[in-house]
């Protein structure tokens, strides 16, 4: 099943969000990630889905997005057409023999050391979902004590585009 | 000049054109109590419960194509609406309801009579407010009032907490309301248009299968113009029933699980499909895999998402059912198709509605046959939801739009009086007759004193048969006769209780007082119910099971 990214633009006003999962959580749709955050208009949000899913159902949801009186737009990005990043805080366990592994798997995915104890290392590290995951994979190894995804924020390729 | 919260909701309501409304008041909603108290400019009407509110207010917009209002206190107040809501979205009746929240700075503390309504309503209503700014609220009424009667109408909540009721704010007066989100499309495009032109001027045998759509965008005219210019059979659903003259001989009656054989017929072997404001439901695809199998379909409605919901359209029309409907009729071909209405008519003959009427019983299908003599099309049918209402929609014959009132989407029992009493009020010269079961009846049957205090002069027919007729029938047909708790047991005495209401009741057992007591009835100036006992296990036929498709039909 294909991935989706949706991009929606609402009115930034209580309640938007429960309307938006609610339509999800009706048909039984399983959200993989949604981020909001107000755009560069103080009454309007972008609220970013990505969901898993067949084509039928998200033509559904699409369009049932659009009827909701608060949303203004609703664009399929296409996950291949989008630049998305997500921002992740990773603390990983470490001790004096694996600390320098750690930094190494740091620097190839240009994470922050962002806090540092004997025995934890907190990463943050920005990427797509495949870094991410890739990431996490690595440092599993060390044992992760904690962890925590801001979900996917994206936008259009405007240079493919325009 | 500064006014109060409650004084703004009612200035609006009547600024607005709203001289109607149906509630019930409680704590949370003393302060709009108060300021319709002695206003002349809107008419309240008290029911006997919530629920009964919110159908007559259902009931009304139904009738008159205006957008009913209903207001109830906070917490059980407002939960009493939730069915009325739901029933009201499933069948996008313009409705707005104004519910009592308790005091800002109680909210979420479980306070006495809370509920949060806002977020019990959301699934299931167009729109819905919590106005926690008294400045807010003036805009809000109006919103409300527009977002529920345009595009594809529906219900608006308006929850109002009691002290913004009683703060105070500046009218504005003459707010123009802007959504820039919000903007239902309803010029068909023309393209889509001008394709669907050439596709009914080439189609050996197109079908214009009509919903409610029709109904709520005042566009029956439009839809005879086109069926009769370019000879195109029309099928109806329980929604639309009176959008198109029954006598018409292009009328093929109800589609779908209980409709006619030769609408089902005329469905399976058209070459296209004409959906207008209808949504294909369950209830009349069956499987939708089969439905239509032969026929392309254009596929017209203001709300996108209906859309290639159910079955995929060749041609979409987003767009007003009465605006792309006219256009069609004017552009279309006149035609004869004389093979097409040949076949039709040859259905007709052959696969008419029938039942057996033995003499001894009273069969309901014979009283509503009765009605429909009696009445000519020219009542006002509002039905309950059960056996009664599908033997209703098959036997009664209509003339007037708006003039069957029934609950399709949700199917709710309970509905149909309180909606009579809203139909009425609204039509206080025309006559209203109430179709109900026991079952049905019994859900609302406290709106009784409502009826009777405001003197309404409804016709209750009552097919009393003693059981959950539509689930006895399935039990019957599909669990093998087990029929679990479907047996009301010993009927009340119905009479009894319209007395007790200070009604006319009057009791009929044999099928040759049937015509007597209905035309008492129709001449009789106030409300009067008919207990009719009839039948017990008479079933609705025809019958495609669910799922099913004409093929499976049993008769």
């Amino acid at each position: 099943m294909a991935k989706h990214t949706l991009s929606i633009l609402v009115r930034n006003h209580p309640g938007v969000l429960s309307h938006i999962a609610g339509l999800f959580a009706r048909r039984a749709y399983n959200i993989e990630s949604i981020a909001a955050g107000v755009t560069d208009k103080p009454d309007v949000t972008r609220i970013t889905i990505v969901v898993k899913g067949d084509e039928y159902i998200l033509e559904q949801v699409t369009k049932q997005l659009r009827k909701l009186i608060d949303v203004i737009k609703v664009v399929d990005l296409g996950y291949a057409d989008s630049i998305s990043r997500e921002l992740a805080l990773i603390t990983v366990k470490s001790s004096k023999e694996t600390r320098s592994q750690i930094i190494e798997i740091s620097n190839v995915f240009n994470a922050t050391i962002v806090d540092l104890t004997e025995k934890l290392i907190t990463l943050q590290v920005v990427g797509n979902d495949r870094q991410i995951k890739g990431i996490i994979k690595l440092l599993s190894f060390f044992g992760i004590e904690e962890m925590v995804r801001t979900g996917v924020i994206a936008l259009p390729y405007r240079s493919t585009r325009d | 000049m500064k006014k109060k919260g409650a004084e703004i909701i009612v200035e609006t309501l009547i600024d607005k054109g709203i001289d109607t409304v149906f509630g019930y008041p409680g704590g949370a909603n003393i302060p709009i109590y108060d300021a319709i108290y002695g206003r002349s400019e809107i008419r309240h009407i008290l029911t006997r419960h919530e629920q009964g509110a919110i159908h007559a207010a259902d009931g009304y917009a139904r009738a008159t194509g205006k957008i009913g209002v209903v207001f109830a206190t906070s917490g059980p107040g407002a939960t009493n609406l939730v069915t009325g809501l739901a029933n009201a979205y499933m069948d996008s009746v313009p409705l707005v309801a104004i519910t009592g929240q308790v005091p800002t700075h109680m909210i979420g503390n479980d306070s006495f009579q809370e509920a949060d309504i806002y977020g019990i309503t959301v699934p299931i209503t167009k729109y819905n407010y919590l106005v926690k700014d008294v400045n807010k609220l003036e805009e809000v009424i109006n919103e409300a009032l527009y977002i529920a009667s345009t595009g594809r109408p529906g219900p608006v909540l308006i929850d109002i907490p009691k002290d913004i009721q009683e703060s105070t704010a500046k009218m504005k007066k003459n707010i123009t309301v802007r959504l820039p989100s919000y903007k239902p499309n309803i010029k068909g495009n023309p393209i889509q248009i001008n394709a669907a032109v050439k596709a009914i001027d080439n189609a050996e045998s197109p079908l214009l299968y009509a919903g409610g759509g029709v109904v709520a965008s005042g566009a029956c005219k439009e839809l005879f113009k086109l069926a009769k210019k370019a000879s195109i059979p029309v099928a109806l659903t329980l929604m639309s029933m009176s959008a198109f003259p029954t006598e018409d001989k292009l009328c093929l009656g109800m589609a779908g699980m209980h409709g006619t054989k030769y609408a089902n017929l005329a469905i399976r072997d058209c070459d296209l499909l004409i959906a207008v404001g209808a949504r294909f439901d369950d209830r009349v695809t069956g499987n939708p895999n089969n439905f239509a199998k032969n026929a392309s379909i254009i596929h017209i409605d203001i709300d996108p998402a209906e859309i290639g919901k159910i079955k995929k359209a060749f041609i979409p029309i987003v767009g007003d059912a009465k605006s792309v409907l006219s256009e069609l009729a004017d552009k279309v071909k006149v035609q004869k198709r004389r093979k097409w209405i040949n076949k039709i008519m040859n259905f007709k003959k052959e696969f008419p509605l029938s039942y057996e009427n033995s003499g001894k019983k009273i069969k309901p299908q014979k009283v509503i046959e009765t009605l429909s003599e009696l009445t000519k099309g020219d009542a006002i049918y509002v039905t309950d939801v059960g056996q009664h209402q599908m033997w209703s929609a098959q036997y009664l014959k209509f003339k007037h739009t708006r003039s069957f009132i029934s609950s399709g989407g949700l199917g709710t029992m309970g509905f149909g009086f309180p909606a009579a009493i809203g139909a009425q009020i609204g039509n206080p010269k025309k006559t209203v007759v109430n179709i109900t079961g026991d079952g049905s009846f019994q859900m609302t049957i406290q709106e009784l004193a409502t009826a009777s205090n405001y003197k309404l002069p409804i016709k209750i027919i009552l097919l009393n048969n003693g059981f959950l007729g539509m689930v006895r029938q399935w039990q019957q047909l599909f669990f093998d006769e087990r029929y679990s708790f479907t047996d009301l047991g010993e009927s009340p005495d119905f009479v009894k209780i319209a007395e007790g209401y200070g009604v006319k009741g009057m009791k009929i057992e044999k099928p040759s007082e049937v015509e007597r007591a209905i035309k008492s009835a129709l001449k009789y100036k106030g409300l009067i119910l008919l207990d009719f006992r009839v039948e017990r296990e008479e079933n609705v036929t025809p019958m495609i099971p669910p799922g099913g498709s004409i093929e499976t039909m049993m008769e």
